[in-house]
């Protein structure tokens, strides 16, 4: 059983193991075997719906190369690296969306609360007075305590999120209008805090090219950590050349993008906050406690609340969570235009932080999902705006392909879900 | 009485609205001993299980631990007590791995963070005991077989070694050497002193198992059997309603109603 165990773990090491066989046999039995083991372990991988986040990267690719092809500025260091501003915003509110699709629950109020956020500050800071840092830390809290009270709904009254989160759509959107009502359109300092949010890049190669190297030696560190204690236990573990493997990529795919980076202005201090806080939170939600109960309320409210869990404190910290990132991403937002005005979080900003979550490949039916999917899901979809707009294509048709995107990541979604059950069934 | 019981029930009703679905309920489980609790569809023993357990609490009646009279209003208070359960429904979450599912709620901890290392070499070393064919602990549970599921589910109630363990309806999805494989190990369990409440509808499961049964019969009790004395005729007699084992029963329901 352990070796069937280890063998699932790296089919690679024991494909390659099976080629350097060295008893004399028949070449073509050999290729045949190893092709074997591939496809079954692929299969397996699949049923299990481990394929992770490939057939999103996939997407990804050929969305770069058809651009690409259509206008070759498309790949240029400064596009890339406005992209990668650019996803941020929305790519902040859709982490804090993954987090609700993960209890199988939805959040429909992300935007008004990113725009009421954004409202916050602005009126704040800029009409009263108040130093940057305070406003900023007070109109996260209100993003915080609008999402609190609606988990809080939700957990107490039963009444789904999205119906609580519709009103609060409107409640909130209604409560930044009043907040604007005089000024209507208030633009930030240009010098500020928040405006340097999206506008500060690290000139100084070494600090993209120090991230890069960072990054992919913690993932090593920790991978290997963690092979030591199972090896120590007895316990199935990689293989230390899977591992390689695996930080190799990571590390070419940061050190590539820090190039790229390198070669415009730099890297932004935007993404690096967004990495950052998607890294924590994915940390968060799959190391901690805290996560574990996220995930298994997606996996069964019923079956977390025997397992003692409390339902209530959860659901309620979920929407906190979601609220806080929508405020996060709304500061971002406006940081962009330096501006906060009453079309603030409005507009397609909610479905495509949505659409975001779940192309990215968070499920829909709650318990599977990682925040990742929320970089990657952004990342595609301003892919094809930005695409859209170098290429001088109508935005109606814009709209038509997200959505098309969306939906077959729908589809795929519930075609996994069902392949692993009726695997269970079996 | 020298000691008393570990678990017992006094009284214990629960309405589901309208309809009485536990009236009056006694019961007792001993230390190193197996009650069977019997009785026909919609008696009422899945219900009786959850009110033991702090799913679905009693409306009235008392829960006595060790002869004191303890409150079970959450899973929590079960829990803290020794009362573990293996559900009808399993209760797993689907998309957890069987070391999520097996520690759910009391996850092993180190500086903070989850130590799924030292879970899963506990989980391995648990079900190396309890079964042959280890399943894939790293597996979302959805994707076992629901053997293997249930096998999961008794783990999990054995992890934290409780002092009553209630089964419901066990063996309802094993197969014939899996269905061996639990009832040795609740006969290993009563050796070591564990109380164990068994729902079962396997006369011959319960008659070579179980030390006495309880009949439930329309939400109430209708008759304990010391298994090794009573026949099956009497047991069957009791659960169906030939037998009524407790007077005044319509008259009761009347005034209910």
């Amino acid at each position: 059983m352990k070796g069937m165990r280890n063998e699932r773990d790296n089919p690679q090491a024991e494909a390659a193991a099976h080629t350097a066989d060295p008893r004399p046999s028949r070449p073509g039995r050999a290729i045949a075997d190893v092709v074997q083991r591939w496809t079954a372990a692929g299969r397996r991988r699949f049923i299990a719906s481990e394929l992770g986040s490939l057939p999103v990267v996939l997407v990804l690719v050929a969305v770069w190369i058809v651009f690409q092809l259509l206008n070759p500025n498309f790949l240029s260091p400064r596009n890339l690296s406005n992209l990668s501003v650019d996803i941020v915003g929305t790519g902040l509110i859709a982490v804090g969306i993954v987090f609700v699709l993960l209890i199988g629950e939805l959040d429909l109020s992300v935007g008004s609360i990113s725009g009421l956020a954004a409202a916050a500050f602005a009126v704040l800071n800029v009409n009263n007075g108040v130093p940057e840092w305070l406003a900023i830390i007070l109109a996260l809290l209100v993003g915080t305590a609008a999402g609190t009270v609606q988990g809080f709904s939700v957990a107490k009254t039963r009444v789904p999120a999205f119906v609580v989160t519709l009103a609060g759509l409107l409640t909130w959107n209604g409560l930044m209008l009043y907040m604007l009502r005089t000024s209507g359109t208030i633009n930030l300092d240009e010098n500020g805090l928040v405006a340097k949010l999206t506008s500060y890049y690290f000139s100084n190669e070494g600090v993209a090219y120090g991230v890069a190297a960072f990054a992919a030696g913690l993932v090593f560190l920790m991978s290997y950590r963690d092979r030591r204690r199972r090896q120590a236990m007895g316990l199935p573990h990689r293989s230390l050349r899977s591992i390689g493997a695996r930080t190799g990529l990571l590390a070419v795919v940061a050190f590539a993008a820090a190039y790229v980076l390198n070669r415009f202005q730099g890297l932004p201090l935007a993404l690096l906050i967004f990495l950052a806080l998607v890294g924590g939170l994915d940390v968060v939600l799959r190391r901690t406690p805290y996560g574990r109960q996220v995930y298994a309320l997606g996996g069964g409210i019923e079956a977390a609340r025997r397992a003692s869990l409390s339902v209530v404190r959860v659901q309620t910290a979920v929407l906190a969570v979601s609220g806080t990132m929508a405020a996060v991403g709304g500061l971002f937002l406006a940081s962009r235009i330096t501006s906060v005005s009453q079309s603030s979080g409005s507009g397609v900003l909610l479905l495509n932080a949505i659409a975001a979550a779940v192309i990215g490949g968070t499920s829909l039916f709650g318990g599977r999902g990682t925040t990742w999917s929320a970089v990657l899901g952004a990342l595609i979809i301003q892919s094809i705006a930005s695409g859209m707009a170098i290429t001088d294509t109508p935005i109606a048709l814009q709209f038509v392909i997200t959505g098309g995107v969306l939906f077959a990541a729908a589809v795929i979604d519930a075609l996994s879900r069902r392949s692993q059950e009726a695997h269970g069934r079996a | 009485m020298a000691t008393p019981p570990l678990l017992a029930l006094r009284g214990i009703c629960k309405r589901f609205g309208v309809v009485q679905v536990l009236a009056d309920i006694e019961l007792e489980v001993r230390a190193g001993e197996v009650v069977a609790l019997m009785g026909d569809n919609g008696a009422g023993k899945s219900t009786l299980v959850k009110a033991i357990a702090g799913v679905a609490p009693a409306d009235t009646g008392v829960i006595e631990w060790e002869g004191r009279a303890v409150p079970i209003r959450r899973p929590h208070d079960a829990r803290d007590l020794g009362i573990a359960t293996v559900y009808q429904d399993l209760a797993l979450c689907g998309n957890l791995d069987v070391v999520g599912n097996l520690f759910l709620g009391r996850e092993t901890r180190r500086l903070g963070f989850l130590d799924e290392v030292e879970m899963e070499r506990r989980t391995r070393d648990l079900l190396e005991r309890l079964s042959t064919g280890l399943p894939d602990l790293r597996a979302p549970v959805v994707s076992l077989s629901s053997g293997q599921r249930q096998m999961v589910a008794i783990a999990r109630s054995l992890l934290w070694d409780p002092r009553i363990l209630l089964l419901d309806e066990p063996t309802a999805s094993l197969g014939f050497e899996q269905t061996s494989e639990v009832l040795d190990l609740v006969d290993h369990l009563r050796d070591r002193g564990v109380g164990v409440l068994l729902i079962s509808h396997n006369l011959a499961d319960v008659k070579a198992l179980a030390d006495r049964a309880a009949v439930l019969r329309l939400g109430r009790n209708n008759g304990f059997f010391n298994v090794n004395t009573a026949s099956q005729e009497q047991i069957v007699a009791a659960i169906t309603g030939a037998t009524e084992n407790v007077p005044r029963r319509m008259a009761h329901r009347e005034v209910d109603w």
